[in-house]
């Protein structure tokens, strides 16, 4: 396991070349990269109906009938869900878990990547497992699998009670709740969305319906006392026992906490409420007026609106910046703290901030052509494809991961290289 | 082939069960829709509803234009003013004082007597559109609870799984999964990209396709890859393009779902959605959907598979090796012809696969609803004779091309036209656009 501070950010460029495993198999899927960039991986038709994962040029050992979603952890292992005679599980380094299942997928992993999760059909029913260990109990439909941050927990939207074709009026008295590893809560509710975990770990919250029409938050199992028009998703507070959710109230959304109204606006639209880390700020995304979108920082929009589309908000680690990817006549950039960088791009991937906050930095394309910006400038040079970039922890370095020719590129540049 | 052969019957006018409306009317109060209508008509219709109900002149002249009028032998309770007045004009009149029996009547007229065509819309001299007014009627049901069962179960369905059809999420990644299985048989290098992050393309799809009809799935991977697209398609909910929600006048779910397909396409990062051949998905993603979450236009772009077939025959990108032999005729689907106007760029393919190709009249523009639209087929067995009855001129129309193939690249059309086909008993065979291009493209030896 690597942490970043043990990862390589002396500038330079290491190449690994991927034409040979073309050559090698019958066929490469898309590759992944390692969260440090020093290993590309794909899976690998072997032919005969088997395949394995190529890392760095080296097989697995056992192949398998079938691989799919391939991914790095956060902490660098390689994992997979394969599938040998008809049963699937989850490989890890080439090293499977000891249970089967039926099927298997959402690999999902903890903030640190210490812990491993997936959602399983067994015999038709269904449940979560983490780190090969699953729910005693299974569900006869699942949906919405979450990890908890740190790992130590799953949740699910679960169906308790069996439903036949049409039998609309059992539904409407509820048939999903939540499943908390695998105990769901005392009750049941017509529908379940978007579970969200405090950062504790300890609850989770819920979009819940209680009827048609009724819409409110439950967390742990109880719902506020307040009922509303439509919710979106419910977000903990960083450090106090507090949730957050958008809510429409009278043909408009506001923001509620535990069921008070706390912003003063009405939107048109609002959803994506995010805390800034220490938990001083609440930020959305917000349309103001129809067709118009921006951010909204402590119920405060900036005056900047696009008409397309917001997305990916996040604040730096220190909370004072707040950036997004926005979209205006066609074209994608990004806005931090209501400031638009002046270069438009076909399109940009969610923003990256430096850990000082001094720097954001995020994925461009432009003419079929990959890169990376900064602080509004992109990179000169261009890939086929490339990755997010990271910055290392002191800010000043930048790795760039990226494809050209059939090779993958990892570089570390000095961030003033691209940012001036 | 000849003339329709089957004359309606008396199962039109039988009283129709069904158990969504029966149990709903029955727990209905006149406060209850009372209140619920004046909120409808004071929170949401606002100053639309209005214009629409004080401009028309009842002057008949829409009649003409519905399928269901014409059909029904110009009786005019089936014509798009007499609908109005059953429903949404009585319910302003009496300022929401109507009864459980009136509920009862406007709610199956919305429902299962409008497809939502819009047609109505271009023969009036005010251009009222008749397709709203039924939409509130249908929202104004929804929130009495009063709801064919048949379409409630797809919204229901929709709102648990984001897709229409009950499809599990393990059953959609597998379907994939064994359609790239399959498609190998044929060209041994065939993918179907799953979370392929960054590609150029999401392709999405409606929930009948996993479900009934994986063999639509095939042939599109085989398009992609014979035509080197950059694809993908997603192994989460957010797959499924369609939506009853929009039709049932469940706004919230209809918001939900279309979310949960814009954020897919966001969090693949794809430049654009292309959707397969469906015509209300179109409506939902391009015009209902979209506009209730607030997003003027799809905030990713999306390319009906009509206008994306039209492209990759322009551009070369896929060629064709050989005609389609049969004589064929073309349907027009409302949603992508008057909500897109995509009739040109039908042709222009039909005409480029198909040597023989007869025009059925009216057409493009004009042509009549396949009376499945608007969620109708959705509201199930129970309305199929009303709807068989409802749309005789189709089946003349389609007779008298005297074609063997009728090509509809719409889901709802493509299966209202088979029934429409098996009740008046015509020798035509439905097909998609994309059954044959695929059978007619050049493909690798
Ligand atoms: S079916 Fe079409 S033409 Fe008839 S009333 Fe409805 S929208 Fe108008
Ligand atoms: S044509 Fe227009 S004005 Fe005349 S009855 Fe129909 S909706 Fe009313």
């Amino acid at each position: 396991m690597s942490t970043m501070t043990d990862w390589d950010f002396d500038p330079g460029e290491k190449v690994i070349s991927m034409k040979e495993w073309k050559e090698r198999y019958e066929w490469v899927e898309d590759p992944q990269v390692s969260p440090d960039g020093e290993n590309v991986a794909a899976v690998v038709n072997l032919g005969n109906g088997e395949f394995t994962v190529c890392n760095n040029g080296e097989a697995w050992e056992s192949p398998c009938e079938k691989i799919w979603c391939l991914r790095f952890s956060p902490d660098g292992r390689l994992t997979a869900i394969v599938c040998q005679e008809m049963e699937w599980t989850m490989s890890v380094d080439g090293t499977f878990w000891d249970s089967r299942f039926d099927f298997l997928w959402n690999t999902r992993f903890s903030d640190d990547g210490a812990h491993i999760a997936a959602a399983w059909q067994n015999d038709l029913t269904y449940g979560m497992t983490l780190d090969d260990v699953s729910w005693e109990t299974g569900y006869s439909n699942m949906s919405g699998m979450c990890l908890s941050p740190e790992g130590g927990k799953t949740a699910a939207v679960v169906q308790t009670i069996g439903l036949n074709e049409g039998e609309i009026f059992k539904f409407a008295e509820g048939a999903y709740t939540a499943a908390l590893n695998g105990k769901t809560w005392p009750r049941n509710f017509m529908n379940v969305w978007d579970i969200a975990f405090s950062s504790n770990s300890e609850h989770i919250a819920a979009e819940v319906r209680l009827d048609r029409t009724t819409y409110t938050i439950a967390v742990d199992g109880e719902t506020w006392k307040q009922r509303y028009d439509c919710v979106w998703t419910p977000k903990f507070h960083p450090s106090e026992h507090k949730v957050v959710a958008p809510v429409r109230v009278a043909g408009a959304w506001t923001l509620a906490e535990n069921g008070v109204l706390i912003w003063k606006n009405r939107y048109l639209q609002l959803w994506q409420t995010l805390y800034s880390p220490c938990g001083k700020h609440i930020a959305a995304i917000v349309s103001p007026a129809y067709g118009k979108w921006t951010m909204a920082k402590d119920d405060q929009p900036w005056n900047n609106r696009f008409g397309e589309m917001v997305s990916d908000p996040v604040f730096s680690p220190n909370g004072d910046r707040l950036a997004v990817s926005v979209k205006d006549n066609g074209k994608w950039t990004l806005a931090v703290n209501d400031q638009v960088w002046g270069q438009w791009f076909n399109r940009v991937w969610g923003p990256v901030f430096s850990p000082d906050g001094r720097y954001v930095a995020s994925r461009v394309e432009s003419d079929g052509k990959f890169t990376c910006a900064v602080n509004g400038k992109a990179w000169e040079k261009t890939y086929d494809f490339c990755l997010d970039p990271v910055f290392s922890p002191d800010g000043d370095r930048l790795l760039v991961r990226a494809f050209k020719d059939g090779a993958y590129y990892r570089i570390v540049i000095p961030t003033t290289q691209i940012a001036g | 082939m000849g003339d329709p052969a089957v004359q309606n019957d008396a199962a039109v006018e039988a009283k129709v069960v069904d158990e969504g409306i029966d149990r709903g009317v029955e727990a209905l109060t006149p406060e209850r829709i009372e209140s619920v209508i004046n909120q409808v008509f004071e929170k949401e219709t606002g100053a639309r509803l209005q214009a629409y109900v004080e401009t028309c002149v009842h002057c008949g002249l829409c009649s003409e234009a519905c399928h269901f009028y014409l059909s029904n032998d110009k009786d005019p309770k089936f014509s798009p003013v007499g609908k109005v007045k059953q429903t949404i004009w009585e319910m302003v009149k009496r300022k929401g004082r109507v009864d459980a029996d009136f509920i009862r009547n406007a709610v199956e007229v919305a429902h299962t007597q409008c497809n939502l065509c819009k047609r109505c819309a271009m023969y009036c001299p005010f251009g009222i559109d008749i397709a709203y007014l039924m939409l509130v009627v249908r929202r104004i049901c929804h929130k009495l609870g009063v709801t064919p069962l048949y379409i409630q179960d797809t919204v229901n369905s929709h709102s648990v799984t984001m897709n229409q059809m009950w499809v599990k999420e393990d059953e959609w990644i597998d379907t994939l999964q064994w359609q790239e299985e399959e498609g190998r048989d044929e060209i041994p290098d065939l993918r179907i990209p799953v979370e392929k992050e960054g590609a150029d393309i999401m392709y999405s799809v409606i929930a009948p396709e996993p479900k009934f009809q994986a063999g639509l799935i095939y042939q599109a991977a085989v398009l992609m890859n014979v035509a080197g697209m950059n694809w993908t398609m997603p192994a989460t909910p957010g797959w499924d393009n369609s939506d009853m929600a929009m039709y049932t006048g469940d706004n919230e779910i209809m918001a939900r779902v279309k979310r949960s397909h814009f954020e897919t396409a966001r969090r693949l990062r794809v430049n654009k959605i292309v959707m397969g051949e469906c015509g209300h998905a179109f409506r939902s993603i391009y015009d209902m959907g979209n506009r209730q979450l607030g997003w003027k236009m799809p905030p990713i772009p999306v390319q009906h598979a009509i206008d994306f077939y039209d492209e990759l025959l322009r551009e070369g990108k896929i060629r064709i090796a050989r005609k389609f032999e049969k004589s064929v005729t073309l349907h027009d689907p409302c949603n992508i012809v008057r909500g897109r106007g995509l009739h040109e760029k039908s042709r222009s393919v039909v005409r480029a696969m198909c040597d023989n190709f007869i025009e059925m009249h009216p057409n493009r523009e004009h042509n009549y609803c396949c009376a499945a639209g608007g969620g109708v087929i959705n509201c199930g067995p129970p309305y199929k004779q009303k709807r068989m009855a409802g749309n005789r001129v189709k089946a003349e129309q389609l007779a008298a091309t005297k074609a063997e193939v009728l090509i509809a690249p719409c889901h709802n059309c493509h299966s209202g036209l088979e029934d429409i086909i098996h009740h008046y008993k015509l020798d035509m065979e439905v097909k998609f656009i994309l059954d044959i291009l695929y059978e007619c493209m050049e493909k690798p030896e």
